[in-house]
Order: structure tokens, then sequence, then C-alpha cells
């Protein structure tokens, strides 16, 4: 596969090993998970294979230089408005992926474009959405904060406001009966909306199949979690809702915990809540240089001790799961399908003006909308 | 019957003497969402006191009883809540309607309704449907003062998005809510407490099962040749009434029924502008930036104006927080001697 990707000769010396000569599986020692209102927890291990090794590099690997290259492109100005990046905290969407399926269900905020990709949209649709074109996974209609794909309802920009929307989705999900559940996504600094809470009661009243998940990356914005929570407990706050606190650096910490969450759901139990702890590079949003409110060196310091794409590297090539060569050749080829998406990006057409008024109403007769003269007559098809 | 079949029958229908039974518009809504439920099993009702309490207003009387606690919900009282769970229901297509006790209380959701409800389909290019129908009583009602009073048909009626009915008889009511939950947009649907009691004859061919309304579409409740007077909800009934007097005095008021806020049916207020010359509007909102502050501009930029014989004039509610006392609440919305004496105005009487 990795041969198909490159096509490069000299990758075929290097990946002259065999499969044969790798590790097919290895069993790692994560981190103990701290348990509110839960007498057992995820394992205390986590069982990783080769296969699923190179996938959860790969897609880290992904949404970091995707993230990366956005940035490149905001500060060239071809990406405009808001733009919140997720790099350092790739383990989470990853981890979280690992452990349901693509027929669960699962809405975030705005710090969306990691979501996306894992939810099976593609570099190139997320990156034209970003520049506004017409490639773009919402036609260039919704920009960085609202992007949806099946059984990803986005991307939301009012903050708090898709906590209750994703315990609307669980509620649909227990209603038909198909054993689905809904992922739940909000942070630190939503975690203090009361409609949160209202969420949480009657999600529990309910026993709506919900994972409430707070991606703790110890910042709202500029205010640091001690400034903005009297109780930084987040995996506590649901209360009478059971709650676990997982390290969000480690993509197996991540999946094994929610294939606990996902059990507890999946067995009638009702919500269940996890705190992901992660960190975030960048600042709130490309607006933010990230440092008026924290150190450089506290940065550096979470990027050299505990990258989440690092730790994946290093376990899979000291237990011999994959090569340095190998590695290289899926940078390379992240790398070269974030330049073509970026190309396409930046060169795909923006939206014809015919699609001004499209989408305001689904399964409707056309019908005309007012334009900014009343001479002007557009029309807004479905 | 497709739906579009049914309307044709429907205009020769109306030409007979059809049976006639009475229904108020309590028992019109309670039918609608009665059958609409039957109909299709992803339509469910939640609110507070809608199941075991049979609604506050006893709108939903016996549905729970029918259906059980998975179709009608009662909730808590967490608006927010309970409105962005209804609109996430929505998204996994499920067809809710979401209760407000009164439309005051949507203000404490309305981050829900415009934000997630009315803006998603545009935001996701058509991938993303929100059919669900936030529905409640709305407007003045009696003695309940001024944060239980308030019109909100201005506000949701200025937003893309959604679609805003406004019923006033019981053929609009179950008429209108059977199209709103057919629908696979969001329509908010402002009923009137006071509209509840009312009974009205209704029509076999209104009742039919599938008998639902055009949203977006007028209608012209009384023909005349003077004045047009529009309005909607409650205020119908008045202008109807103020239409009765006058008409003993020579003066033929043309009365239209909005029925539908947003999106408005101009063509036929244009029509019927055209036809009289002379523009009232009647509501029972606040006039600053109103339905009918819009009717006006819209006119004034429409073909109509080269019609009018005098500028259009808006009767409304008093500018002011509703008061309790009923002398005062008596005098903070539109009577009947207002549009008699706005229409006399209007016509140099």
């Amino acid at each position: 596969r990795v041969l198909e990707l490159t096509g490069c000769a000299a990758s075929m010396v290097a990946s002259s090993r065999s499969y044969a000569d790798f590790t097919p599986e290895a069993t790692f020692d994560i981190k103990k998970v701290d348990l509110h209102r839960l007498e057992e927890g995820p394992p205390l291990t986590a069982t990783l294979t080769r296969e699923e090794g190179l996938k959860y590099y790969r897609t880290m690997q992904t949404i970091r230089r995707m993230e990366l290259k956005a940035d490149q492109l905001y500060k060239q100005k071809i990406i405009r408005g808001f733009c919140h990046l997720y790099d350092g905290q790739e383990a989470c969407a990853v981890g979280i992926e690992g452990g349901i399926t693509l027929s669960d269900h699962l809405i975030t905020a705005y710090r969306a474009h990691g979501y996306t990709l894992t939810r099976g949209g593609t570099v190139r649709e997320i990156m034209a959405e970003l520049t506004g074109r017409r490639g773009g996974i919402a036609k260039g209609k919704g920009g960085s904060m609202h992007m949806y794909t099946k059984n990803f309802y986005g991307g939301n920009g009012i903050v708090g406001a898709q906590v209750p929307l994703g315990a609307g989705v669980a509620l649909a999900c227990k209603y038909l009966g198909n054993d689905q559940l809904c992922v739940s996504l909000y942070g630190d600094g939503a975690a203090n909306q009361g409609q949160i809470f209202e969420t949480y009661n009657m999600s529990s009243l309910w026993k709506l199949p919900i994972i409430f998940i707070c991606e703790n990356n110890q910042y709202g914005m500029g205010t640091s979690v001690e400034r903005s929570s009297a109780s930084t407990e987040y995996y506590k706050r649901g209360d009478y809702i059971p709650g676990l606190r997982v390290d969000g650096m480690d993509v197996l910490c991540v999946r094994e915990a929610t294939k606990f969450a996902a059990d507890h759901c999946r067995s009638g139990k009702g919500p269940i809540l996890m705190e992901l702890q992660t960190y975030r590079y960048h600042g709130h949003s490309m607006s933010d240089p990230g440092v008026s409110y924290r150190t450089r060196e506290e940065i550096q310091e979470v990027r050299s001790k505990s990258d989440p794409i690092s730790m994946l590297k290093d376990r899979m090539l000291s237990n011999n799961m994959a090569s340095i060569e190998e590695l290289k050749e899926i940078d390379i080829a992240v790398r070269k399908e974030i330049e073509d998406a970026a190309q396409f990006a930046t060169t795909d057409p923006e939206p014809p003006l015919d699609d001004l008024c499209s989408h305001i109403f689904a399964n409707d007769q056309p019908f005309e909308v007012r334009a900014a003269t009343p001479w002007t007559k557009l029309t807004s098809t479905s | 019957l497709n739906e579009n079949h049914f309307l044709s029958c429907l205009v020769e229908f109306s030409k007979t003497s059809p049976a006639a039974v009475q229904v108020n518009v309590r028992d019109a809504l309670n039918q609608a969402m009665d059958e609409e439920l039957e109909r299709d099993e992803k339509v469910f009702l939640l609110g507070e006191e809608v199941a075991q309490y049979d609604g506050a207003y006893k709108v939903s009387r016996g549905l729970w009883k029918k259906y059980g606690d998975k179709r009608i919900i009662d909730t808590p009282i967490t608006e927010m809540g309970f409105a962005g769970i209804a609109v996430g229901a929505a998204f996994a297509g499920l067809r809710p309607i979401c209760e407000f006790m009164t439309w005051n209380f949507s203000m404490q959701a309305i981050d829900q309704v415009i934000n997630s409800a009315a803006k998603t389909y545009y935001m996701s290019a058509g991938a993303q449907p929100v059919p669900i129908v936030f529905r409640g009583p709305n407007g003045s009602s009696a003695g309940v003062a001024a944060q239980h009073s308030q019109c909100f048909a201005a506000w949701y009626g200025h937003c893309p998005g959604l679609k805003v009915v406004s019923p006033w008889n019981s053929e609009d009511a179950r008429g209108l809510l059977k199209a709103a939950i057919r629908d696979n947009n969001p329509v908010v649907f402002l009923e009137n407490e006071l509209m509840y009691g009312v009974p009205f004859d209704l029509s076999e061919e209104v009742m039919h099962k599938d008998f639902v309304l055009p949203i977006g579409k007028a209608k012209v409740e009384r023909q005349g040749t003077h004045i047009t007077l529009v309005s909607h909800s409650r205020c119908v009934g008045f202008c109807l009434d103020a239409a009765a007097v006058l008409a003993k005095e020579g003066v033929e008021c043309e009365v239209v029924n909005l029925r539908t806020i947003r999106p408005l049916d101009v063509e036929t207020i244009e029509a019927s502008v055209m036809k009289t010359g002379h523009l009232v509007t009647v509501e029972g909102g606040w006039p600053q930036y109103g339905v009918g502050a819009e009717i006006c501009a819209r006119i004034m930029e429409g073909p109509a104006f080269n019609y009018l014989d005098a500028p259009a004039v808006r009767v409304t509610g008093v500018d002011i927080p509703m008061p309790y006392a009923k002398i005062l609440e008596d005098h903070s919305v539109p009577q009947i001697k207002d549009i008699i004496f706005t229409v006399k105005k209007v016509l140099n009487m």
C-alpha cells in the first residue's frame, strides 16, 4: 500500500522488509482513568495491531498537516473569518472514532476540522470549504465552523448549543431502536453553559444513549480553567452521570475509554461523561497568538513530552511495529495529499452567484428572495 | 389523494353546501396533531405538561393516553435544552413538534430556533434539513401582564430559513398545522390562547385527514371594494366585525387573513390594494419594526403603490409593556372601534 502511495523507487528498497518482519500486534500499558460514580473503568492495557497503528498514525498526521496548512493559508489571507485549529488534540478525534463506528453519530463545536475528517470528509473538501470554494464540503456556504457529513452534525458556532442537539440525536437513536449512540463534544469553556446541565438532566431522565465528551484543553479562549470554573473536575460535573477523566494525548487511552463509554450507552444505562485532558498548540483561533495568557515554555513542554503523534510513533517503533522509513513514507504521502488539497482549495472557483439564495428550504418549489434593492430578482432553490 | 389534486377538488366542493361540524380552534389543533401522529411514526410531541397534564391549555388533551410516553414527552422546565434536543432529533430524521407553553418562553431557547434550526439547511448547503414545528400560544391573552403577552410574529418573521404561520380560525389551525408538520423545514406556529375556545363550522372537506392549507398563501375572508384590511390571528375576527359595522354605512371592506407571516403573500395583498386603493394593516403586536411596517414597505416598493389613494396606515398594539388592570389592558390592544376609526380616516370620511 505504501508503494502505491509513493510510487518511489527508493522506497522499494527501504520497504523490502516484508510484513512478517514486523510485530503484528502489541499490548501497551495505558494510564489509569479517574472514575466518578463508576466501580470499574476501562482496561489498563490496550492492544494495538500494526494496521490500526498505521491508520491512527496516518489520520493524526493528516489532521496535523491539514491544520498547519490552514494556518499558512490563513496568514496568506486565502482563508478568512474564523479558523480554530486542532493541532495537538488529534488523539481525541482519532481515538474517539476508534471506539465507535461510522453508524454512530457525533456532534462538536467549532474546532471541528479534525472531526470532519474522521467522520468521513476528505482533506480536499475540508480545505476548499475553508477557502470558500464550490468544491467545499458545504459548497462554500458554511466555512470553518459549519461542515457536515453523514452522521456528523457539525461544526457549531454557538458555544454549548451543540450539546442539547447531540442529545436530540441520541433521542432519535433510542426512538428508532437502532442501537446507535451520539457523541456530543464540548470544551472546558463551554462546560459551564446552563444548557449543558439541562441536557445532563434530560439525558439521564430519559436514559439517552449519549456520550458527553469534554475536551479540556486548559483554556476557554484566553481564560484558563482555574479562572473560569469553580470546579475544574469536568468529569464530575454531570453529578449523577458517571464520569471518566482520560489522558487525551494518548490515542489508545481515548479509544479504550470510548469503547467503555459506548458499551455503557448501548447497554441502556443512559449517558456517560468523558473528560479528555488535551492541549492545543495554536491559540484559540487564528486571530489569537496564544501567548498572552500562557507561556511559550508551557506549549513547548507539551510538544516535547506529550505530543500524541510522537507518542504513537515511539510506541510503534520501539515495538517493531513499523519502520522509520515506512512512517516517513506516510509523512510524505500525507504532505502530498495536503498539497494537492491546498492546490485544489486555492484554484477551485468560488460558488456561483446563482447559489447565493439556494438551500433556504428543503423540498420546496423555487421562490423569490428579497435582494439588496427591490429591483433585483433573486431565486432560491432547494 | 395527493395534495394538489385534493386542493383542486376543494375549490369545487366549497361551492356546494357541505355538511358542517362545529370545531373550536383547540380541538382543531388537537385533531390535526392526532392525525399526523397516527399518519407518521416519526412525528412526536414534546414540551412542558403536554403529556399527563393534557397540555397547559389542553391542546394536547388525550394524546398521551393514546400514544404513550415514547411519542408524547413531558419535559422539565428547560426550554433551551429541550428546544435543542428537539432540533437534534430533527437532524437525525425524526419530526418533532416542540411546544413552548407560550411563545414568551421561547426567548430562553431562541438561539436553538434561529441558529440551530433556521440556518442549518443553508449552512450545510442542503445536506441537513430540519423538519421541526415549534408551536404554542402567541401574543396577548387576558390579564397575564407584560411578561406573558408579547407577540413574536415580527421577531421570527424577520429570519430567513423559518416559515412563520399565524392561524386565525379552526380551518386555519387545522390545515396549517398539518401542513407545518408535513413540511421538511422549521415552522414557527403562532397560536392564540383567546382563540382556543372559539368554535367555527368546518366542512367535510376540511375534516378530511389529508386536508392541508398551503403555507405562504393568504386568504380573502371577505370581499370588498373600498378598502383593504390585512391582518393575522385574532385580529382577523376584529376586522370582520369592523367590516360588518362599516357595511351599514356603505363602506365595503376587503378583509385579508394573512395566515402566514413568512413567506408573506404580498401578491394577494397587492391584488386587493390595486382593487380598493386603500390599505390598513391590523395586528396585536407592537408597531415598531412590526408586521404592518413590513407590509407597508412592500406596498411602497411594488406595483400597488400607484393605486393607493391614501397612505397605508397600521393599527397595532400600543407601544408599551402589557399592563395588568383590565381597563388598561383593554386600551393596550387594537379594538374594533380603532379599526373603524382608522378606516374612516383613511377614506377621509
